[in-house]
């Protein structure tokens, strides 16, 4: 199967060197990637939409119809990922073990009795348990508010630097995440529940084809943000820079909700007791 | 776009992903996926790439290696091949 | 013997993107383990997008942004200044689309060993077999 492997490899590897003789010389301006569309995007976008960052430009104006059905792609990789991996579980469990805060004592708690989930003293542990470190947890506590600011400011600036929805959605997701792997997954469970993961999820798909369908409301095509001006009362070129940022903000929640849910999942193998 | 650094770059992201798939331990491919991943971002980002590099920075060498260690911890660390 | 070095150099993003690419085909199809096929899967992935930033490159050009003294005097912005956002959007969407791909792959790997207790190939299809 190596061999096979080989031969297989070399050939392609051969008729793509092949091919990349001949290749326009690296950094051409007059090269055919560069020359039929995107000089009229560099050039009209800002007069057009009055956003300087030409990324964020033709990925939610121009190129609008891609970034939805990429959105509504992440959003079937979260329900894959649900479909696949949840295990709710049928069978009672006779005992359940908790741990006294204050002291460390492991309680043992038979039948149908528990304590509830958001009680102060008392937190519930499997047999998989290991002692949370204090160095990380105070460090990882105060990190993640910062760095959920950070990441509304990304989505918010993306008109004006580097940024825009999906990055700002990711850095939002990836904090939740840190939460989850320094203090427990439990704790995290109580913050951002499962419901509201999923939810949010389709949330951010509708903001966004929601974003489309109001525009045909108001007599344009789907999904193009000057039929917004009568809605906002502003010029039409401002509504486009306003409907940049409504799409954003949608892609941004969805993103967010399918990185948290993947996680959730796939530390726990789908039963949602302990994680990493 | 300065030639050296281009020139360094690319030898160490063709190391990273020689290494990524022939080392042993499942644990040290994740690792070493992440560096990759990172060393990717910043041949981009010298490519004048900005919007792609931030986007690669989050999600490859953050919420897929983290992906990637995860699946690691529910199934086995060792493997033959 | 000069020209062919000339020629290695000018191009060399696009060697190191077939190189890469190669490696990464190479992992797919010969590897046993199931997550180091997908290491493969990604390495391929990274490597196709490395290609279409580099088509886009232009020398002595900035960065797809347009500074703000620019507008709205009506100072002609030239194509010729900045560099091709066309392949930078697409390729954030290829971005997105990978880690997509790699969330719904890994659940599928756990789901595997949870069943057959292996994650190796060969070994997976003579349990498959019986």
């Amino acid at each position: 199967m190596k061999k096979l492997a080989i031969v297989i490899v070399l050939m392609f590897g051969g008729l793509l060197f092949y091919s990349a003789l001949e290749f326009p010389p690296w950094g051409d301006p007059q090269a055919p990637a560069s020359t039929h569309v995107s000089p009229r995007y560099i050039e009209q976008a800002v007069s057009e939409t009055s956003v300087p960052n030409l990324v964020t430009a033709v990925l939610a104006d121009y190129r609008g119809y891609d970034t939805m059905f990429e959105t509504i792609v992440i959003f079937s990789a979260g329900v894959a990922c649900l479909l696949l991996l949840r295990v709710y579980r049928r069978e009672e469990i006779e005992t359940r073990l908790y741990r006294h805060l204050p002291t460390g004592i492991t309680l043992r708690v038979k039948g149908e009795r528990k304590i509830p989930k958001d009680s102060q003293d008392f937190e519930q542990i499997d047999l998989t348990w290991v002692p949370y470190d204090l160095a990380v947890k105070t460090t990882c506590r105060m990190i993640v508010p910062f760095s959920m600011i950070f990441a509304l400011y990304v989505i918010a600036h993306g008109h004006h630097s580097p940024g825009g929805g999906f990055q700002g959605g990711v850095i939002l997701g990836a904090s939740v995440i840190l939460y989850a792997i320094s203090h427990n997954l439990r704790l995290s469970l109580l913050r951002i529940s499962e419901r509201l993961a999923v939810l949010l999820c389709g949330l951010g798909v509708f903001i966004y084809a929601g974003t489309g369908l109001l525009c045909t409301l108001y007599g344009a095509n789907y999904l193009d943000y000057s039929a917004l001006s009568q809605l906002l009362g502003v010029d039409p070129v401002t509504a486009r820079s306003h409907g940049i940022l409504m799409v954003e903000i949608g892609v941004g929640i969805s993103v967010m909700a399918v990185m948290v849910h993947l996680y959730y999942n796939l530390a726990s193998a789908g039963r949602h007791d302990e994680g990493l | 776009m300065i030639w050296q650094i281009e020139l360094i770059v690319l030898i160490i992201v063709v190391i990273c992903g020689l290494a990524a798939i022939s080392i042993k331990d499942l644990l040290g491919a994740a690792v070493l996926f992440g560096a990759y991943s990172f060393m990717m971002c910043l041949l981009w980002a010298i490519m004048g790439a900005v919007d792609v590099a931030f986007t690669e920075a989050t999600v490859g060498a953050g919420v897929s290696t983290v992906l990637f260690v995860a699946a690691v911890f529910r199934t086995t660390r060792r493997t033959r091949d | 013997m000069s020209e062919l070095l000339l020629l290695i150099i000018s191009k060399i993003n696009y060697w190191v993107y077939i190189l890469l690419m190669m490696i990464g085909l190479y992992a797919i199809i010969s590897k046993n383990n199931l997550v180091k096929k997908i290491i493969g899967m990604n390495i391929f992935q990274t490597a196709v997008i490395l290609f279409f930033i580099s088509i886009g490159a232009k020398k002595n050009a900035t960065i797809p942004i347009i500074e703000h003294g620019l507008h709205p005097e009506g100072h002609a912005v030239r194509a010729v200044d900045y560099i091709n956002p066309l392949p930078h959007v697409l390729m954030l969407t290829a971005i997105v689309v990978a880690v997509a791909t790699l969330g719904v792959a890994l659940a599928l790997v756990v789901k595997i060993y949870q069943q057959y207790g292996t994650l190796e190939e060969n070994d997976l299809i003579s349990m498959l077999k019986e």
